[in-house]
């Protein structure tokens, strides 16, 4: 039955029994899943907010699909690498949690895996403006404060673009990270940047002027 | 009355000041006149000659008050009056005379004596001095004895008192010293290629006087300069070659070294030389000195760029001059056209290209070089031309081309135009109309003109077509659409798109569209037909009281006027409505029939201006010494239509280089991708680079093409 239990051994196994429990404590009975209301509680337990990035990691951890939900196969997955059966192993587990994402190696694909995260339609490829400056905000905001402030300023101001791609959101990411705050010296416009960013360069520059 | 003014160092600047107190001296004069005495002769010039002996103490530097604007005036007045005598006092020729005597005088005992003493280059720094002494003094000569430039000497066809002055010096200095001057000038040319640092500014001044003296000419400058320059430097350059020779046994290196040496180490100073650098040579149209100084330049490496910057410079600024002009008369567009046409094929192809792509009073020469074809080949356009004259014209149309950046722009105006030119039957010449598509294809490529040439094949097309619709109406007596139909039946894909609305049509000729819809489908069940309403013509006639008169109209116009058969009067918003059209077509319709030349229609009120509460009535009391007049309705603006079009196509083009290069090279960098990009599209538009970036984001969205996971700047095809 569970590739889980048949290659673990007993204290394995007692463990696995824990996070099944635990994700029954949390799932709708009906759909065999927790569901947005389950996270709620959730977070309430963890004593985080549900909007606190923290939250958006351990989706990260599970390799979650669909945003606000959980299947116990995610579930599993994550806590099992988390080392967390209980409630309080989990709320202990999180600044290693963060730790761990905030390691460059990792941070690049945790960053793209947050976009990817809130393509809730099927076909969807890109997210609206206004739900990006919250992700923005969420993912970069303590990273990169300034240019994120004046980057969400920029695309509430600009009439361009009303979506963003994950083109645009890695360039972002990559521009944050290479170029140079605030007088944006080694920013090349006729480099690959996509547009959204030379016009954003323009627009910066034009207000200091 | 006396003006005296506290004279500062700066003579030029007090000169200013004169020119006020000149002409209240002159007025005080000519009242004083009747009461003046004659002066004579002897009287006259030694008073001159006071002032002039001030001047030259002024210029030696000695202790001497400068001139007040009394003494100005009285040597100024002194000459005028002893000019305006009354024979055998009026000595104006004695004048002159004395003028260039001054000069010569003052030359020979002080100049040349303090230019002999000194040699090598203290010489020069005299002699750079005693010019710049010298011209001063000319002016202020010649102000003295201004009078007689302004009658004598064009009376007499003699030289004006400015060249008389300059050519003293030339006479008697320049003959003298030049030959020292020259070896001079040499001898520390050499010193510099000897290391040596030497006054540039000095050398600069010598040789502009060298330019100077030549007053317009370069004859002194070449001969008595250039020459000698020219051969020292041979000699000097051979004498260092054996050196050379020995140093660096490669024929090749020494002779780039030479040239280098000679052209690059004075090449922008020659170049920039005002009166025989290149720009004066532009100027001056002097081709064959240009082409030596071309083949000169072009010897060394880069040697070309900064003649061929000045050469556009000069161009752009020479175009952007008759731009200007024609912005001027922006309601000419022919001549403006005329003119660039006619300019000459010497310039570079960039900077004409800057120029050609400059706009004039809000058009783009794409717009204007199709507006000027449209002129040409339409009725009343050209006729007064032969047809050589013609034919040529077309040719240096289609030559232009080559330097328009957005020929696409220029081929959506001319089919546009060209459409209205057929479909109106406003073509002079179906000759001339097959002649340009010609030269079009020849230097555009067939894809450039196949649309055009569908155009007017479909013509050709739709009066077969009509024959056989006039065939099958006397074949079927039943079926009659009741007016006399001519349709024209266009392929869509050659033809602009045109809106087609929904106009109400009157209900004759709602039967006419039955009866043909009738006949098309025996013809062909395929294709679908759209009516275009908008390019339609009726001949109606007009029932007027005092006779009646033919109207040519379109058929929006006719739709509107045949209302008026069922009521005599009708308001703005009942003609919309039962017309179904919007508010700008019904303006423009309304206007043309009421505002117009003709007024078909009355208007009330009997404003200039069409709006939505006037009323209208039939004129039955129109009439016209004509049988059959047209009335004209002003077309729409297209300007606006047809550069959405082209942006569309643009974009799609765009895409299609983008995918088509990408394919064929799976990887490539951003800026490779741009360059190919642009060369690829370059025959018909010139992309901007930001378009460019756009659709290779969409087509990353699309999935056509991802960034490298590596390297950002690096795209790859996606399968």
């Amino acid at each position: 039955m569970d590739l889980f239990r048949s290659a673990s051994g007993k204290a394995a196994t007692k463990e696995l029994e824990r996070i099944d429990q635990l994700f029954y404590s949390y799932s709708n009975e009906s759909s065999g899943m927790i569901d947005p209301e389950g996270i709620e509680h959730l977070c309430s337990d963890l004593e985080v907010a549900h909007t606190d990035v923290r939250i958006l990691m351990l989706a990260w951890k599970m390799h979650a699909e669909k945003q606000g939900y959980f299947t116990l196969e995610e579930w599993r997955k994550g806590l099992k690498a988390l080392h967390a059966d209980t409630i309080i192993k989990l709320k202990k587990a999180l600044p290693d949690l963060e730790n761990e994402v905030c390691r460059p190696s990792n941070y690049v694909e945790f960053y793209s895996y947050a976009f990817r995260y809130c393509l809730t339609e099927e076909k969807q490829k890109s997210i609206d403006i206004e739900s990006i400056c919250e992700l923005l905000e969420l993912v970069l905001g303590s990273q990169f404060p300034q240019q994120v402030d004046l980057f969400i300023q920029y695309l509430k101001t600009q009439i361009d673009y009303k979506v963003i791609n994950m083109d645009q959101w890695m360039g972002f990411y990559r521009f944050c990270n290479e170029i140079s705050f605030p007088d944006f010296n080694n920013y090349d416009e006729e480099l690959a940047w996509p547009l959204i960013l030379d016009n954003f360069v323009d627009w910066v520059k034009s207000k200091q002027i | 009355m006396s003006l005296l003014i506290n004279i500062d160092a700066s003579l030029s600047c007090w000169l200013l000041y004169t020119a006020v107190s000149w002409a209240w001296g002159i007025r005080l004069t000519l009242i004083k006149m009747n009461e003046r005495k004659t002066i004579n002769l002897e009287q006259g010039r030694d008073f001159m000659q006071k002032g002039i002996t001030k001047l030259k103490n002024i210029l030696e530097g000695l202790p001497e008050p400068q001139f007040s604007s009394e003494e100005y005036m009285m040597l100024y007045t002194t000459i005028y009056n002893m000019c305006t005598q009354k024979p055998p006092h009026d000595y104006s020729q004695q004048l002159y005379d004395k003028y260039r005597e001054s000069f010569q005088e003052y030359i020979t005992s002080t100049v040349l004596p303090s230019l002999r003493e000194k040699h090598d280059e203290f010489m020069l720094r005299e002699l750079v001095k005693r010019w710049s002494n010298h011209k001063v003094m000319v002016r202020w000569l010649s102000r003295f004895f201004y009078y007689l430039d302004r009658y004598f000497i064009t009376h007499r066809s003699l030289p004006p008192l400015n060249e008389v002055g300059l050519a003293c010096f030339r006479d008697l200095v320049y003959t003298e010293v030049n030959g020292k001057v020259r070896d001079a000038v040499i001898s520390l040319i050499d010193q510099e290629r000897e290391g040596e640092q030497i006054d540039r500014a000095l050398l600069k001044n010598v040789l502009d006087i060298f330019v100077e003296i030549g007053m317009g000419q370069m004859e002194c400058y070449e001969n008595d300069f250039e020459l000698s320059m020219l051969k020292d430097t041979a000699a000097y350059y051979s004498r260092k070659a054996s050196n050379w020779i020995l140093e660096v046994s490669c024929p090749d290196y020494m002779l780039k070294k030479v040239q280098n040496e000679l052209l690059s180490v004075y090449a922008t100073q020659l170049l920039e030389k005002e009166h025989s650098g290149c720009y004066a040579l532009l100027r001056d149209d002097k081709v064959v000195d240009l082409s030596r100084m071309y083949r000169l330049f072009s010897k060394i490496p880069q040697g070309l760029e900064p003649i061929s910057s000045m050469f556009k410079q000069h161009v752009t600024a020479e175009g952007t001059t008759l731009v200007k002009q024609a912005d001027d008369a922006a309601s000419n567009k022919k001549a403006e056209k005329r003119d660039v046409a006619g300019l000459q094929e010497q310039a570079l192809k960039e900077a004409f290209e800057i120029f050609c792509n400059k706009g004039v009073a809000g058009s783009s020469s794409a717009e204007l070089l199709a507006t000027f074809c449209d002129n040409i080949l339409k009725k009343g356009g050209s006729e007064k031309l032969s047809d050589e004259a013609i034919e040529d014209t077309l040719e240096k149309v289609v030559k232009l081309l080559a330097y328009i950046s957005d020929k696409d722009l220029f081929a959506e105006f001319y089919r546009k135009k060209l459409a209205r030119r057929l479909l109106f039957d406003e073509s002079a010449n179906d000759e001339h109309e097959r002649s340009i598509l010609t030269k079009l294809k020849q230097q555009c490529g067939g894809q450039f003109t196949s649309k055009m040439e569908g155009m007017v094949t479909d013509l050709a097309l739709a009066k077969e077509n009509q024959s056989h619709f006039e065939e099958y109406l006397s074949n079927n007596s039943n079926v009659s659409p009741g007016i006399d139909l001519t349709v024209t039946v266009l392929t869509t894909g050659f033809w602009p798109s045109y809106k087609s609305f929904d106009l109400n049509l009157p209900a004759e000729m709602v039967k006419c569209v039955e009866v043909f819809r009738e006949f098309y489908q025996t013809k062909t069940k395929h294709r679908k037909l759209t009516w275009i309403y908008s390019l339609g013509t009726c001949n109606i006639n007009g029932k007027f009281e005092p006779k009646t008169v033919e109207l040519i109209v379109t058929t929006y116009q006719a739709s509107t006027l045949l209302l008026f058969n069922l009521s005599d009067r009708l308001s703005y918003q009942e003609i919309m409505s039962q017309l179904n059209l919007s508010d700008d077509d019904v303006i423009r319709l309304l206007h043309s029939l009421s505002c117009a030349r003709y007024k078909i229609l009355i208007k009330e009120p009997n404003t200039k201006t069409i709006s939505p509460t006037d009323t209208f009535e039939f004129n039955s009391k129109f009439t016209d010494k004509m049988r059959r007049i047209k009335i004209p309705l002003p077309p729409v603006d297209e300007k606006k239509k047809v550069i959405e079009d082209v942006d569309k196509d643009r974009r799609y083009a765009i895409d299609a280089s983008i995918v088509r290069i990408m394919k064929s090279r799976k990887v490539l960098g951003y800026q490779q991708l741009v360059m190919e990009c642009v060369e690829q599209l370059g025959r018909m538009f010139r992309p901007d680079v930001k378009a460019i970036k756009k659709r290779i984001e969409d087509l990353i969205t699309r999935d056509y093409l991802e960034r490298d996971k590596d390297n950002p700047n690096v795209f790859r095809y996606l399968a």
